[in-house]
């Protein structure tokens, strides 16, 4: 067998791919080279903390933060309840510790039912208002000004209101996030009203639509792709609102475990904290392409 | 004769940029038999599309008027079905719900739209690529289902924007002799709109040659090579036929013309 020298080889694919020394600049696959990088990442930070480069305070072992996630998590007290409950073992000896009182999932939880409740608000109001903004001058001059007024203001700029406004309870910490994932949403929306031809809405009206009609069949549909990419800019800013939001007030979420861990110096669960959200917030994304791929597959393409 | 759709001295001005105004159609006068092939050939600005848009309803004429079978257009119908150029098909659906669209408008049950969707799509050579969908369609193939869906609604005229503009060479020859024989099949009236004096001459039994600023018809020519065409089946032949290139060369002498006259015009 031939020894690959070309490390362009290695992950199979990369050299069948013929790159056009006159084409288009940046065309071919990346996912092979993603996940060298993420390897590259994950094996640095192991060696410096390895090697003692840098404290653990500031930087923990990948060990470190491995093994208070299954601390925090539970799993051993609820991998042995399992046994015990289909009469494989005795009893539970593990302790079920968690952190701020609750156990990693309920943290993961309350943050999730924070973010897709705000979400969930925020597609049910951005769009249609972002729809009504692109179709009818009227309601695009009621609904500008604030929208541009308030999206550019760090949501911690306004949080002390959130608070005054809502008290200290979820509806102050929903509402938040709900303003950060309502302006991109309505913006997409509205543009996305831009996106069918004047050829599209001509050939509905000659071939007998109604007003209506023009609006639900074509205009709405052609809609649909500008309208998805603003929900997955929308939930990104959902999850980059999350954090403030529980700084006050929580008992448990992924935000309020971060902001507490910080107060004790514990870095590792501070790490714990923000690789569980970045992982939470890739998965939906990658679900939410995917769903892209299905309902819209004709993006970009006509 | 009978005159399906008249155009009784339209004019047509817009507001131009500058603040003034451009007479895009002065005082245009136009009578449509019943199957008659109109085709409107004339360089850019002399106000071809517009005519069209006023056909189809998309426009209000600023004087004049337009009737069909005396009633007048007040907006776009059914009766008046449109081609265009491109991008007016819907990509969210297959071709036999592209082709069965203005049929699911008026509230016609699925298998009934389909079925007469199914007829047209026939005809224009498409009844293998039914469930296709249409943004994975060669250019040439995409027009065919907009010329499908303009019949579904079967209207009684078909307007045509330039529909083989955007089309290679070989594709489009192609889809001249498959129009004028959706056209003999179903017997319309067809106003198409062309940059090409061969298509234009190729196709038309009613040529109208336009010319800009202001736009107006300068010429009007009968034709029979269309139906020269239908009964022989060489558009080769008829193409470099002796007759067919006296008129070809006439028309372009006549834009040719025009263009030099306005070059002079411009520089002294």
């Amino acid at each position: 067998m031939k020894l690959k020298l070309n490390p362009r080889e290695w992950f199979g694919g990369a050299t069948e791919e013929y790159q056009d020394p006159y084409g288009q600049p940046g065309t071919g696959k990346s996912t092979h080279i993603s996940i060298v990088t993420i390897v590259v990442m994950l094996f640095s930070w192991w060696l410096a903390t390895f090697l003692e480069l840098v404290p653990p305070l500031f930087l923990p072992s990948p060990e470190m933060v491995m093994s208070k996630f299954v601390r925090i998590s539970c799993i051993d007290h609820y991998w042995q309840s399992a046994l015990v409950g289909l009469g494989l073992a005795g009893e539970v000896t593990a302790e079920c510790q968690g952190f701020s009182e609750n156990p990693l999932h309920m943290h993961i939880f309350w943050s999730l039912y924070r973010v897709f409740t705000s979400f969930f608000l925020a597609i049910v109001t951005a769009i249609p208002i972002g729809i009504a903004m692109g179709m009818n001058r009227y309601a695009r001059g009621i609904f500008d000004p604030p929208i541009e007024f308030y999206r550019p203001i760090p949501p911690l700029a306004y949080l002390p209101l959130t608070i005054i406004w809502f008290g200290i309870g979820d509806s102050g910490k929903i509402f938040l996030i709900y303003l950060a994932c309502f302006a991109p949403l309505a913006i997409s929306a509205r543009a996305g009203v831009r996106s069918c031809s004047i050829e599209q809405i001509h050939a509905a009206y000659s071939m007998g639509a109604t007003h209506n009609q023009v609006i639900w069949h074509v205009v709405l549909k052609a809609a649909m792709p500008e309208i998805l990419t603003g929900m997955r800019i929308s939930i990104a800013f959902g999850w980059t609102t999350l954090v403030a939001a529980e700084m006050v007030a929580a008992k448990a979420g992924i935000g309020v475990m971060v902001l507490n861990a910080a107060r004790f110096l514990a870095t590792d669960i501070v790490f714990l904290g923000i690789i569980v959200i970045g992982l939470v917030a890739f998965i939906f994304d990658s679900l939410m392409r995917r769903l892209e791929g299905t309902v819209v597959p004709w993006k970009g393409r006509m | 004769m009978t005159v399906t759709l008249k155009v009784d001295d339209i004019s047509m001005v817009f507001p131009s940029h500058e603040g003034g105004s451009v007479t895009a159609l002065n005082h245009v006068d136009l009578d449509f038999h019943p199957e008659e092939f109109v085709v409107a050939l004339g360089a850019s600005g002399c106000g071809k599309t517009t005519l069209l848009n006023l056909l189809a309803g998309f426009l209000q004429p600023t004087s004049g008027r337009i009737t069909l079978h005396g009633k007048s257009i007040t907006g776009p119908g059914a009766d008046r079905g449109v081609v265009f150029q491109k991008h007016a098909l819907l990509p969210w659906l297959n071709v036999i719900e592209n082709a069965a669209f203005g049929l699911k408008l008026q509230g016609v049950r699925e298998r009934d739209r389909h079925a007469v969707a199914r007829e047209n799509l026939d005809l224009v050579g498409l009844s293998e690529f039914l469930t296709y969908p249409v943004y994975k369609l060669s250019g040439g193939m995409q027009q065919r289902v907009g010329l499908a869906r303009a019949l579904t609604s079967d209207p009684e005229i078909l307007l045509m924007d330039e529909p083989l503009g955007a089309l290679d060479a070989f594709t489009r020859e192609n889809m001249q002799e498959l129009i004028l024989k959706v056209w003999r099949r179903t017997r319309k009236i067809v106003f198409f709109i062309t940059h090409s004096v061969e298509e234009a001459l190729f196709l038309a039994t009613k040529l109208i040659v336009m010319s800009p600023r202001p736009g107006r018809v300068t010429h009007s020519y009968d034709l029979q090579f269309s139906r020269q065409f239908l009964e022989e089946g060489n558009a080769r032949r008829i193409k470099s036929d002796p007759e067919f290139i006296k008129i070809r060369e006439e028309i372009l002498s006549i834009i040719h013309g025009e263009e030099i006259d306005e070059l002079e015009a411009r520089v002294p």
